[in-house]
């Protein structure tokens, strides 16, 4: 016994597709648990199962050793089950009070709402569990680390005693994620238990006591976290080999492609966020800019890529002065642009792969002729792109919204390496991405290199940037304050850099 | 799924035609009238014979065009409930010029029909400029613009086109649309050629919207501006060109009353409505040009059958307009019954 939940040999199937297929999971009272797959493995439909959103064709739950029938949410919730969704789900103009009792409030003997009592509720639960959250804040007001938080603390209040998270570091800056593996420390601590949703390896190693391990569907086998190692868990997860230290020869930087010069760019709400940048990239080298999200990172890429007018300063791609063009105009100037949100502006989501894959060429020759369309030229590129990128999807005509973020992503990447831009920016590429996606991007942005492209990487995961950069720019407060090499800095370094902390180096905790 | 999402948007709106018939079957049957009767009727009065059909047709032709004047603007995610405004000035329009000067037909007819287009791509662009540089939402503008058109128009038709009448004269055969054959096999309805412009001017859009580059970026731009930026278009441009276009489609339904069905233009006391049940018949057509043909032609087999009601089977005509409330009040709630078959197909299985 000891088991608090039990999902024992489930199998839920969707038109044509069988998402879950004979997955047992196990979860100890008081143990971190982790569902470790790839994007599309299964490991949210199996949550919803549990979750009471999907109902299992086969299979059995039991909660605390109890057969149980969970048809909807609510039962789940009578259960003592809670989700802290990825996207959170909260009312911004409220107060956290407010949030956490909506749906759930406490009430006077006139039928008023009882503020004060759950205002004093959330208080001792935030205390108890070190969430350090203030009820009366605004949500709008307190950072995505304690929305986050808000989101546990819903659960709590509504008596959960198992908590499913799902991939919550996906949001968060590294500080933030300390603070989250703490929290999830000190309530299982108090006799929590946890599922923790996830294909962050390092996490797992970090925090997690079990792992379950789901392959396409397929329940895989649960792992002792302490007798396995990272390299075990990815190959379970994907099927195959991984290499985590991503192979590359020296670069062999050439000429200069982009060339910032003094460049200040404001912000909507027309406040400098960057304040008079250098920059270069040369031909076959990446550069890394490595810097706390808010720093001037997307105004400086919506800057260069045309997206945002700069107020002063220069750009120049090969001695070609872009600054201010129109985006068609520096795109046609050999730019191409993996953008931060695949969504926003990465994808026309309810356009086909096909139209996805000609939204930067599809003014041009072959794709269209005196302004008429060729959907067989379109079609033929998209099959091209799509086996050359490893984009799993049903067809070329499937919508992009249908499709995993990992395919979006290798779509846009596709599209933006096809057209053999000299300079390549990629923003976050892999955000939110598997091992086996993000070794096959960051392969080919090293490619890209290796063709004696210049690639610039914007990225919030130091990984990332010493795993992949020849060079590191660090940016803070607008300005790259440091330019050093991968091989002869290392987090602990960048992470100071990034917290502005040059000039006063040696001065601790700066990265409060 | 392709296949199925086809299947579905085809059946969403013809059971909500029916379960419109139903509801208004079961109001005649309440205010004790016999519905099978109230619908023969309906029938015969819509295509009972060559007359009739002729008529239905008639009053289909501009339907068909406010309806792409909806749908058009549709694709582009904008709401143009200026569609009433832009039929009102095209009618104007068309009818100024065919009054105007004397000329061949080869010249005066097109340039009567490019006036009206003319005009209601005006009426377009006001709104479309308005949304595209300053964000002005265009449903407040094209509302506006209607009451503009309205006033102005019957303005002009009194001070300009005449001296203090009602109703201009008759404009000369040379911009006329009427035409003496179709009359002669429908027993001299006032069928006109319009119906092929109307039927031309929905290949048209068919064509700009899925086989140009145009019609890719005003796609493009009324699903995701953002990324539409991204890719290189000029959204506000996008966003001009859609109501431009989309005006010209009223406008030239405009042109089928003045140049087609009746050759003059009257002071109107209230809207014409053209215009607005083009947002049924957009609606009901989901926006495709196809489907704004059939819906179009509902529409008018609707309106002109609802004449014989009354005397044919004693029901008063009001209950026409009730029956097509409750068609577009179905097409409207299409999520439910869109629902209700997901429903009905997993208890199935």
């Amino acid at each position: 016994m000891g088991y608090v939940i039990e999902m024992l040999n489930i199998r839920k199937e969707f038109p044509g597709i069988v998402a879950n297929d004979n997955i047992t999971l196990q979860v100890e009272k008081g143990e971190i648990h982790a569902l470790l797959g790839e994007n599309g493995a299964g490991k949210s439909t199996l949550m919803n199962v549990l979750f009471g959103l999907y109902q299992p064709e086969a299979g059995e739950i039991r909660v605390n050793g109890k057969k149980v029938a969970i048809t909807n949410p609510n039962i789940a919730n009578d259960l003592g089950i809670g989700m802290v969704h990825q996207h959170f789900m909260l009312v911004e103009p409220f107060t956290v009070t407010q949030n956490i009792i909506l749906g759930k409030e406490p009430k006077t003997k006139t039928g008023k709402i009882d503020l004060k009592k759950a205002k004093k509720e959330i208080q001792e639960l935030s205390d108890r569990y070190g969430l350090k959250v203030d009820p009366s804040a605004k949500i709008r007001d307190i950072s995505v680390g304690m929305q986050q938080r808000v989101e546990i603390l819903k659960t709590l209040y509504r008596g959960a005693e198992v908590l499913i998270f799902d991939e919550p570091t996906a949001v968060l800056t590294p500080q933030e994620i300390k603070e989250l593996t703490g929290i999830m420390r000190s309530l299982v601590h108090e006799g929590k238990s946890i599922i923790l949703i996830t294909h962050k390896l390092k996490e797992i190693m970090e925090v997690c006591d079990r792992c379950t391990v789901i392959r396409k569907g397929r329940g895989i086998g649960t792992v002792d976290v302490a007798k396995s190692n990272p390299t075990e868990l990815a190959s379970l997860m994907v099927g195959r080999e991984i290499s985590f230290k991503t192979e590359k020869k020296p670069a062999e930087p050439r000429e200069v492609v982009l060339n910032v010069e003094n460049l200040y760019v404001k912000d909507s709400r027309k406040v400098d966020l960057v304040k008079g940048l250098d920059l270069q990239v040369r031909a076959g080298e990446i550069v890394g800019v490595a810097g706390v999200d808010g720093n001037g990172q997307t105004e400086l890429i919506e800057a260069i890529t045309g997206l945002r007018k700069s107020e002063s300063g220069t750009i120049k791609i090969h001695d070609k002065n872009i600054t201010n063009l129109k985006p068609r105009k520096v795109t046609e100037s050999g730019v191409g642009h993996i953008p931060q949100d695949r969504h926003k502006y990465g994808l026309v989501l309810d356009y086909s792969i096909a139209e996805n894959m000609v939204l930067q060429t599809y003014y041009q020759k072959p794709y269209s002729k005196a302004k008429v369309l060729n959907f067989k030229e379109i079609t033929e590129k998209a099959k091209t792109l799509v086996a050359e990128y490893d984009v799993r999807t049903p067809s070329v005509f499937t919508k992009a919204r249908a499709l995993s973020g990992g395919n979006q992503q290798k779509a846009i990447i596709g599209r933006e390496i096809d057209r053999s831009p000299d300079l390549l920016i990629a923003v976050q590429p892999t955000r939110g991405l598997d091992v086996g996606a993000i070794e096959f991007i960051h392969k080919r942005l090293i490619e890209e290199r290796d063709k004696g492209k210049a690639v610039l990487l914007v990225s919030f995961e130091l990984d990332e940037i010493l795993d992949v950069s020849d060079k590191i720019a660090v940016i803070f407060d607008g300005k790259i304050v440091a330019n050093v090499k991968p091989e002869e800095t290392d987090e602990q370094q960048l992470g100071l850099l990034m917290a502005g902390s040059n000039a006063k180096a040696g001065e601790k905790n700066a990265g409060e | 799924m392709q296949a199925n999402n086809r299947l579905f948007s085809i059946l969403v709106p013809v059971i909500s035609v029916l379960l419109g018939l139903i509801a208004g079957a079961i109001i005649m049957l309440i205010s004790g009238h016999n519905p099978i009767a109230g619908y023969a009727a309906l029938w015969r009065g819509a295509f009972g014979d060559a007359y009739t059909i002729g008529e239905t047709i008639r009053r289909t032709t501009p339907y068909i065009l406010s309806g792409l004047a909806i749908a058009f603007a549709f694709r582009a995610n904008l709401f143009n409930i200026g569609a009433e405004g832009q039929v009102i000035v095209g009618w104007l329009a068309a009818v100024w010029v065919g009054l105007a000067f004397d000329a061949p037909m080869y010249i005066h007819l097109p340039l009567a029909l490019l006036a009206a287009w003319v005009a209601g791509a005006l009426w377009g662009f006001i709104p479309g400029l308005l949304k595209a540089k300053l964000g002005v939402h265009e449903v407040i503008v094209t509302i506006m613009m209607n009451y503009i058109a309205l006033y102005s128009t019957n303005e002009i038709i009194r001070s300009i086109l005449t001296n203090n009448q009602t109703t201009t004269e008759h404009i000369p055969a040379s911009a006329s649309l009427a035409s003496g054959y179709l009359q002669s096999i429908t027993m001299f309805s006032r069928m006109h050629y319009g119906i092929l412009i109307a039927l031309f001017a929905a290949v048209v859009m068919w064509f700009l919207i899925e086989r140009t580059t145009i019609g890719y970026e005003l796609k493009a731009v009324g699903f995701n501006p953002h990324a539409s930026r991204y890719a290189g278009m000029n959204v506000s441009k996008n966003i001009i060109w859609s109501m431009v276009i989309a005006g010209g489609f009223g406008g030239l339904a405009g042109a089928m009353e003045g140049l087609g069905t009746y050759g003059t233009i009257t002071v109107l006391a209230s809207f014409s409505n053209i215009g607005f049940d083009g947002i049924a018949v957009a609606l009901l057509g989901a926006n495709n040009p196809f489907g704004v043909i059939i819906s179009a032609l509902l529409f008018g087999a609707l309106k002109e059958g609802a004449g014989e009601m009354p005397t044919g089977a004693g029901v008063p005509t009001e209950l026409v307009d009730i029956i097509i409330a409750l068609i577009i009040f179905f097409v409207a709630s299409s999520y439910i019954i869109r629902w209700a078959i997901t429903r009905f197909k997993k208890e199935g299985k």
